[in-house]
């Protein structure tokens, strides 16, 4: 089980199968629906906004472990920060999954989430790890639904070149 | 056509199938995935390539590249010598009575877009219907829906029960005076089922229906006959039966294809052109506008050559096996699903696993050396009426083992392992 080591981390395994904040929230005053389309994975996320603020952030839908487990422990993330703290975040884990930037020499406030690194490593993957956070961002625009077709290849570029 | 062709005579005894040898004959096949020798069960999406298509694909470019159909000098007529020697070997693998009735496309998708434009658009008005089943592929779907909602006409589907087999009974009390045409797949890429299509067209013939069969996983697998299935179209796609990508047949009958408006205009398909009128290209050019995927399709040539090198019937007789043995395997591994258990079948097998989605089963497949498709497989339908979002499914060629099979199964078990 070596190889998978760096994907299947039992983190994300108890994350896929003890979700946190995995509910639908009835007082969300932002909500959005995110599809991957290739797989059929669908998401959707819950925003409880107090001004700039992410009260609170819940997340339903039926989806691979690595989507499951990052809608789970995004929602643990954001809880508590700012509008602009979550896209920057977003950015962070974007570019770490798709291979631009290395968490361990550059400065970033990715914390457990490195625990995704592994994902670079599975180009078809990256998808599954991003569409919680474009779905989350949807609903921060004001967007109803997110779609992993309409958000570009979200292809690691170590894989580009290769 | 040379010695390739002649080393391959007698690949094997009747009845008997040396897969050892005929593996030999791929060579994509001898490689190594992630660290493990490569098992390629994913053939229900696209089949691998024999040398014998290699080289004739590889001859083509190096010695016989051309345009076709227009050129007085040698090379135009050596490559269109070659584009319709492949037509007329397309004729004899499907029985067609003409080779004007097989129709160069790019696969069963275009074969069925081109019915669809050139039949439908012409003969299905308001109110008419149009008749599928359940089980279609989205390339037998959503073609008749853009037909539908341009014409205002209505789309009727077959239903299945839970084995995956269509209801004959339900079927033909879909049938009345409104229907234009019958499309139904012959046999199902999600489930394995294989259609009774002569029973399906039988029925739709006694009222005067036509019908559209989508050949596309039944070529590589069963003997085809569109004379003796009485259907009035047949599409194929060459890349699933040993062939290039970009290769494909739509066989229809010579008296509805005179009917039909042409898919595309273009060069090629016309006889005369002035800015006042057209007159059209008898068959097969009235369909094939532009310059086709000449090399693609000499190489589904090869592929029909190589297909009749081998005993098809031992290959389709020790697919079955493989089949029956995969089926063994996995019903004894607790979790595991199998979706699609259809009397009769062809070698592919779709199944879920307890708790794990399909494309975490496909990473930990892959990191095996196992390639297996995780997903809806075009088939969103049939996953809605199994009540699942995807499975995993695991196709077999005549060229797979036992051992893969063991493989698979031994792998799956390491799945529900990492994931319990």
């Amino acid at each position: 089980m070596s190889e998978l080591g760096e994907l299947y981390q039992q983190v994300i395994l108890d994350h896929n199968r003890k979700p946190r904040n995995f509910y639908e929230m009835e007082q969300a005053t932002a909500r959005a629906e995110g599809f991957n389309p290739l797989c059929g994975d669908q998401v959707t996320v819950y925003l409880k906004l107090d001004g700039e603020l992410i009260k609170e952030i819940s997340f339903v839908g039926s989806g691979c472990a690595i989507s499951k487990a990052a809608a789970s422990m995004m929602t643990q993330a954001l809880k508590e920060k700012t509008k602009e703290e979550a896209e920057k975040l977003f950015e962070q884990f974007h570019r770490m999954v798709t291979g631009e930037l290395d968490e361990n020499s550059e400065p970033n406030e990715l914390g457990r989430l490195k625990i995704f690194a592994g994902v670079r490593d599975y180009p078809v993957r990256v998808k599954c790890a991003t569409l919680p956070w474009h779905t989350m961002r949807a609903a921060l625009e004001g967007r109803e639904t997110a779609s992993t077709e309409d958000i570009g290849p979200d292809i690691s570029s170590a894989h580009i070149s290769a | 056509m040379i010695a390739a062709e002649k080393d391959l005579n007698a690949v094997s005894e009747p009845g008997r199938w040396d897969v050892e040898r005929i593996r030999r004959d791929f060579p994509v096949l001898h490689q190594t995935v992630n660290g493990k020798p490569l098992a390629y069960l994913d053939n229900a999406a696209s089949s691998q390539v024999p040398q014998l298509v290699i080289e004739r694909g590889t001859r083509y470019l190096r010695e016989e590249h051309s345009n076709i159909h227009r050129g007085v000098h040698y090379l135009s007529q050596r490559a269109t010598s070659a584009y319709e020697g492949a037509r007329e070997k397309v004729r004899r693998f499907i029985n067609a009575r003409e080779a004007r009735e097989c129709i160069f496309v790019r696969g069963a998708t275009e074969g069925i877009n081109l019915v669809m434009h050139g039949y439908g658009r012409k003969f299905v008005g308001p109110g008419d219907e149009v008749v599928i089943s359940e089980m279609e592929h989205h390339a037998n779907i959503v073609p008749w829906q853009m037909l539908c909602e341009e014409k205002g006409a209505r789309l009727r589907v077959i239903p299945m029960n839970d084995a995956g087999e269509l209801l004959l009974d339900e079927y033909e009390a879909l049938l009345n005076e409104r229907t234009k045409i019958v499309a139904v797949t012959h046999v199902s890429n999600a489930l394995g089922t294989v259609n009774p299509v002569k029973e399906i067209v039988r029925i739709a013939h006694a009222r005067g229906i036509p019908v559209l069969v989508d050949g596309a996983q039944a070529a590589p697998h069963l003997p085809i006959d569109v004379r003796d299935l009485d259907c009035d179209f047949y599409a194929i796609s060459g890349h699933k039966m040993f062939g290039p990508t970009g290769s494909g047949v739509l066989y229809g009958k010579a008296e509805l294809l005179e009917r039909m408006n042409p898919f595309m205009g273009g060069g090629d398909m016309i006889r005369s052109v002035t800015f006042e009128r057209t007159i059209y290209a008898g068959l097969p050019n009235k369909f094939e506008a532009g310059t086709p995927a000449i090399a693609s399709q000499i190489g589904l040539g090869a592929a029909i050559d190589y297909l009749n090198s081998i005993d098809r019937a031992a290959a389709y007789a020790y697919e079955q096996e493989l089949l029956r043995y995969a089926t063994e395997r996995l019903s004894k591994i607790e979790g595991v699903r199998i979706i699609g258990t259809a009397r009769e079948k062809a070698s592919v097998i779709s199944f879920t696993v307890e708790n794990v989605h399909p494309h975490d089963i496909g990473t930990i497949l892959d990191q095996e050396g196992i390639a297996i498709r995780a997903g809806h497989h075009c088939a969103q339908p049939v996953m809605q009426h199994f009540k699942i979002p995807a499975t995993a499914r695991a196709s077999f060629a005549f060229y797979n083992t036992k051992e893969e099979v063991d493989r698979l199964a031994a792998a799956i078990e390491k799945v529900i392992e990492v994931f319990n």
